[in-house]
């Protein structure tokens, strides 16, 4: 299974690998919005935590197709199936894998983008703790999107119709535990335990779904 | 298990289907004119009801709203059982059910959508707010619409049988998160500045108009779905049909 | 150790694709499957390897342990599974401790010829050396059955032969080969079945001596 983590880890990172796209996405997305809502430092500053993470949601959202497609076009998604471990088990390590080579940088760059909207160091603290908490439901909810849209050509755009209604909640809490931890009279804790609680039942429900799902599509 | 196995061997997974079709196609004229009937009393109950004295003439969209609301949500649910069928136990006319569910369903929810805004219009005095329960059913219209979506995407029916049936089921396990977490995020935006209708119980000459209605509305449900499940095993023969000729062809 | 598969039949989505298939092939036996496009030799391949749920009969490996039937199987298919940015060392090392230990890489890659390749992208190889490295990587795990499809693909003849003489050294070491092709392997006392028996819903059985 390390082995397994360190090959998509290398893979990502190699040419071709799709790690910095995703980065570059989120650059764009956060740089765009001050020009859609005007230079309005304030304001900025105000919707500061749920511009990093919408533009996180979507950047996570643009690499999940990576997840599964490739190493069925290749072959190496049937070779796989005939390893050792349960299924579920090789669809968490690739989703982990997945998330510390796209998620992890973009959490890494969210201080920095933070500062281009103005953000106190205290808001920018608590969007990357949310983030670290929240991002991971993303690519495990994802994968069930992955999987059964990976006998798909192009699935990209419809695993993004299919997961955008699933993790709402994600967002929901994750950018209430940001405003939490900065607005006086809202409470962090509370949905930011939300927020983990969700990462942990996707964490559980997606890699088992989307196993399922790639056992049934094998051909 | 030998059971089903013996029958799923049958050229065209027919023997299911065949059966159905034998049962559907004489129920659906006479349920088709249930429905009509159906209907029929249930808006002219409507129209007889008395005008609320605080909304006027609006009431009358509630009875076409809260139903198409409820119908959106047991659409969803006939669906999961529909994908449990297919996931579980593999039978045929599961899936079939699934996906002629599907648009009718949307269609339901799309229905509840614009009536809620053309309520909301009178009431709150625009079109669309962003309340808990507007937001869950739009969400729900996005999941509609994936799975539909997903359900054209896919080539081969066994693929996009199971595929489908998986989102759904992983959709009916969220449907309770979301429902939950928007709430929370409306109470948090909105605290009470959108007032629901503040009545404690309804009155009766509003609620038997209404579950009449709702009546009529689960009967076209039924209706419709028997009838597109009718369509969809025909299109399924069609297209088995097709490949059949196209390989005789190469045989010859 | 002995494969059985008995009165087996496979689907297809709506189609039946063969039945009635029934095998025997003990340890040190090797076993060609021929038969024209669409006659299910790769789908044979693939029921065996489990990744097709058959629609009757059984597949069981008798005297093999615990371990599932897919926990023993070699399956080369018409991929080669290679990462092109991936060195081929880095290739054929992660397989090997995915699918189970086996004889070094660099060894593994001498016996196919292409030793010097360890340190290079898979992505700079021609299509016949990448089917090569597909070949070594049957070599650096060490699993009993090997299910291998359309093996010499884009093979000259010089590594036809090579495979033929890797085949019979793992069927010689009580291994079970079990090939789908259209060409002619060279496997020596290998045994042939025709699926073109089997489609149709013809029921025949090839029973092995």
């Amino acid at each position: 299974m390390r082995a397994l983590f360190v090959r998509e880890l290398r893979l990502a990172s190699r040419v071709g690998g799709g790690a910095l796209t995703g980065l570059l996405f989120y650059l764009a997305v956060v740089t765009v919005i001050p020009f859609g809502v005007g230079p309005d430092l304030k304001l900025l500053a105000r919707i500061g935590p749920a511009v990093l993470w919408i533009g996180a949601l979507l950047a996570g959202l643009l690499g999940l197709e990576r997840l599964f497609q490739q190493d069925r076009e290749d072959g190496s998604l049937a070779l796989l199936l005939t390893g050792h471990h349960p299924l579920a088990l090789v669809v968490m390590v690739k989703c982990l894998a997945h998330w510390v080579a796209t998620g992890l940088p973009l959490i890494v760059a969210a201080p920095v983008f933070g500062l281009f909207m103005n953000m106190s160091a205290e808001g920018i603290g608590a969007v990357v703790l949310t983030l670290l908490a929240g991002t991971p439901a993303i690519t495990f909810i994802g994968a069930v999107g992955a999987a059964v849209t990976v006998t798909l050509a192009r699935g990209g755009l419809l695993i993004a119709i299919l997961i955008l209604p699933l993790i709402i909640p994600v967002l929901i809490f994750g950018v209430t535990a940001a405003y939490g931890a900065v607005e006086d009279p809202a409470p962090f804790l509370p949905p930011f335990l939300i927020l983990c609680a969700i990462t942990l039942f996707f964490a559980a429900l997606g890699p088992l779904a989307a196993a399922f799902a790639i056992g049934q599509s094998a051909e | 298990m030998n059971d089903l196995t013996a029958k799923r061997a049958s050229l065209w997974d027919l023997a299911n289907p065949t059966r159905f079709l034998a049962i559907a196609n004489p129920v659906i004229p006479w349920l088709a004119a249930i429905t009509i009937v159906a209907l029929l009393v249930a808006l002219w109950m409507c129209f007889s009801a008395p005008e609320d004295y605080q909304q006027g003439a609006t009431v009358l969209i509630m009875f076409i709203h809260v139903p198409a609301a409820w119908l959106a949500m047991m659409c969803y649910s006939i669906m999961s059982a529909s994908a449990l069928g297919t996931l579980v136990w593999r039978h045929p006319l599961a899936d079939v059910s699934l996906r002629a569910a599907a648009p009718i369903g949307a269609a339901f929810t799309f229905l509840a959508l614009v009536t809620g805004s053309l309520w909301g219009k009178p009431m709150w005095g625009t079109w669309w707010v962003w309340d808990a329960r507007l937001t869950s059913v739009l969400v729900l219209f996005i999941i509609y619409m994936g799975l539909i979506a997903l359900s054209k995407a896919i080539e081969e029916p066994a693929i996009a049988a199971r595929s489908l049936a998986i989102v759904t089921l992983v959709g009916f396990v969220n449907i309770p998160i979301i429902k939950f977490s928007v709430d929370w995020w409306n109470t948090l935006h909105q605290p009470a500045s959108v007032s629901r209708l503040g009545r404690p119980a309804m009155d009766t000459a509003f609620l038997y108009p209404l579950l009449m209605m709702a009546l009529a509305y689960t009967l076209l449900f039924v209706t419709l779905h028997l009838m597109n499940m009718r369509n969809e095993i025909l299109r399924r023969r069609v297209r088995s049909m097709r490949m059949m000729a196209a390989r005789e062809n190469e045989a010859a | 150790m002995k494969l059985i598969v008995e009165n087996l039949a496979i689907d297809r989505g709506e189609r039946r694709i063969f039945s009635g298939v029934n095998l025997a092939i003990a340890a040190g036996q090797a076993l060609v499957v021929t038969g024209a496009n669409g006659a299910g030799k790769s789908t044979l391949l693939k029921a065996i390897a489990g990744f097709l749920r058959p629609a009757e009969g059984r597949i069981a490996l008798e005297g093999a342990g615990e371990a599932e039937l897919r926990e023993h199987c070699h399956y080369l298919a018409h991929d080669n599974a290679l990462k092109p940015s991936l060195s081929v060392g880095e290739n054929l090392l992660f397989w090997q401790s995915y699918l189970g230990a086996g004889p070094y890489v660099e060894t593994a890659l001498q016996r196919i010829g292409l030793a010097h390749t360890i340190d290079l992208p898979a992505g700079f190889l021609s299509a016949g050396q990448k089917r090569r490295i597909a070949i070594a990587r049957l070599l650096v795990s060490d699993r009993a059955v090997w299910l291998v499809d359309e093996p010499t693909a884009a093979l000259d003849a010089a590594s036809e032969k090579m495979f033929a003489r890797l085949a019979m050294e793992h069927v010689a070491g009580g291994g079970i080969l079990i090939a789908a092709t259209h060409q002619e392997l060279g496997l020596k006392d290998a045994i042939h079945l025709d699926m073109g028996a089997y489609t149709g819903g013809v029921s025949r059985t090839a029973e092995m001596q």
